[in-house]
């Protein structure tokens, strides 16, 4: 039992298994996407209130769905590795980072556009969710901006690590707050995403999106993880060995 | 067909589903391009050790 | 238990000595004073003198001036112990590190966000705003610097030494001190509006008991990570 998490733990085990599930992740991904995004981009009905602008939850859910995935497992890799010194769960967390800003911009931006047309505003302060989701974008910033100020990536990879729990923290609170002080806002009545009750013609593209998005999350930071591997462990022997045994 | 107007909304779906697609593939892109530079950058250094031997 | 100063004397003994240093060095104090009541005359300057205008944003202002300001006398939190050497005495003291982490963010509060609060009446009485919100003005204030040296202690211990870490400091520290600045802010405009505080006020002391509780471990573990 101890022998399959301790080859887990291992880097070049990772490397190349890693590598098998890629095309794989992606693969189920990108076809879950694609069902869920013609599906609802041509066939779901159009919604009572917000006709066909709505569709834009096909892409917009997903986006922040991910952008507090990516956070969360940045954030228990970074405390596995902190606690248990796994350095593979330091390179976990440096390569969710880039992913989940990226995700939080798309969810922002998106929510932004479908804004317009609903409130009538490329930007309302007085949704708690485009808010709190802004401020998670500065939280990755913050992230990544202390792990490229510090060259040691030991040290790097720690106080980057004590940061993303510290935020981890404050991120329920974040949201808690912004909620509030946007109930005290007299705005507009906040959009529910989809309407008070959702039909299945509307809903299943979103669950296949939310799932093929989550796939190819998976996918990409695969991908992420093992250059993360690659670039930690380049002086190490199996590496030597891995690259000088391919045909130049 | 409608597909395009989306109903006077074509404007804001499209550009949401575009900028998706756009920041998909630069994620993509960009992890494919970092993992070939990194791998280049190691096999370089190593064949270089390799012959100064 | 070995001979040696108890954790009380080095608590104390901690807080007294940066007391001390501020004491030698007045400008440590004053300037981030100055900060705050500049930014504070800024806006009305910017904006318009229009009464009904000032009565709005005074709370905003206020608190967002507060952030600010705490966050220019931050950075030298721990850059004058790394540069005289005494950082590494202090990580290497019996005491616990969180124990005398937590001194040094009291004696930061005392020399920076206390005076925040003291001259507080002054700036909200410049924005027009009724003298019963004083009084909640500075209850918030004091629970709100509090907990922004406490986040603050974290920022600076992540960023000792580091080049340019001043505006680092700042993009760590800001996203998570934005729960303290809504609830501050809004809680002193409510009472403007004769609204009922208590929920704000609840808010901003269980947050500040909060970082109390884990902001001294996260910001020693971080100095430890940073001295190595």
């Amino acid at each position: 039992m101890w022998t399959f998490f301790h080859k887990l733990a291992s880097p070049p085990h990772i490397y190349r298994i890693a590598a098998k599930f890629v095309p794989w992740f992606a693969g189920l991904g990108l076809a879950l996407i694609a069902y869920g995004t013609i599906a609802g981009l041509f066939f779901a009905p159009a919604d009572y209130q917000q006709k066909d602008a709505f569709r834009i939850i096909y892409v917009h859910v997903p986006a922040a769905y991910l952008s507090m995935l990516a956070y969360s497992i940045m954030a228990i890799s970074a405390g596995i590795g902190l606690i248990w010194r796994m350095k593979l769960a330091h390179a976990v967390a440096a390569a969710a980072a880039p992913l989940g800003a990226w995700f939080t911009f798309l969810a922002l931006a998106t929510g932004s556009i479908w804004g317009r047309p609903m409130w009538g505003t490329w930007w309302e302060w007085g949704d708690p969710r485009l808010t709190s989701e802004l401020i998670m974008l500065f939280l990755y910033i913050g992230y990544m901006a202390l792990r490229s100020a510090i060259d040691d990536i030991g040290k790097a990879d720690k106080a980057s690590a004590v940061l993303a729990l510290v935020g981890a923290v404050n991120v329920p609170i974040i949201h808690f707050s912004v909620e509030w002080w946007s109930s005290l806002h007299q705005g507009p009545t906040l959009i529910r995403e989809g309407g008070p009750a959702i039909e299945t013609a509307m809903l299943y593209p979103l669950l296949a999106n939310i799932l093929g998005f989550t796939f190819l999350f998976g996918a990409l930071l695969l991908m992420r993880v093992r250059t993360e591997v690659l670039q930690r462990e380049r002086r190490s022997r199996w590496v030597r060995n891995m690259i000088l045994e391919e045909p130049a | 067909m409608s597909a395009l107007a989306m109903g006077g909304y074509g404007a804001y779906v499209w550009s949401s589903f575009g900028l998706t697609f756009v920041v998909v593939i630069v994620c993509i892109l960009q992890a494919r391009s970092r993992q070939a530079r990194t791998y280049r950058q190691i096999e370089t250094r190593l064949r270089a050790m390799e012959s100064a031997e | 238990m070995s001979a040696g100063p108890s954790l009380k004397q080095g608590f104390a003994a901690v807080i007294r000595r940066d007391l001390l240093l501020a004491y030698k060095r007045p400008g440590d104090v004053f300037n981030p004073l100055f900060f705050f009541a500049i930014v504070s005359t800024l806006f009305p300057l910017a904006i318009g003198p229009a009464n009904e205008q000032l009565i709005a944003i005074g709370p905003g202002v206020v608190w967002v001036a507060a952030l600010l300001s705490a966050l220019l006398s931050l950075n030298g939190l721990y850059l004058g112990d790394l540069d005289d050497g005494s950082l590494d005495q202090i990580i290497l003291s019996p005491q616990p590190l969180p124990l005398l982490v937590l001194g040094k963010t009291v004696a930061h509060w005392i020399v920076s966000g206390l005076p925040l609060v003291i001259v507080s009446p002054l700036i909200a009485i410049s924005y027009q705003l009724p003298a019963a919100t004083i009084s909640i003005m500075m209850l918030t204030l004091t629970f709100g610097t509090i907990s922004l040296s406490l986040l603050g202690s974290i920022g600076a211990a992540l960023t000792v030494g580091l080049n340019r870490g001043n505006a680092l400091l700042s993009l760590l520290v800001l996203p998570l001190a934005m729960p303290v600045l809504i609830f501050g802010a809004r809680t002193v405009s409510l009472a403007a509006a004769d609204g009922a505080v208590a929920a704000g006020v609840y808010f901003l002391a269980a947050y500040c008991m909060l970082a109390l509780s884990f902001a001294p471990f996260a910001a020693a573990a971080a100095l430890r990570i940073s001295n190595d």
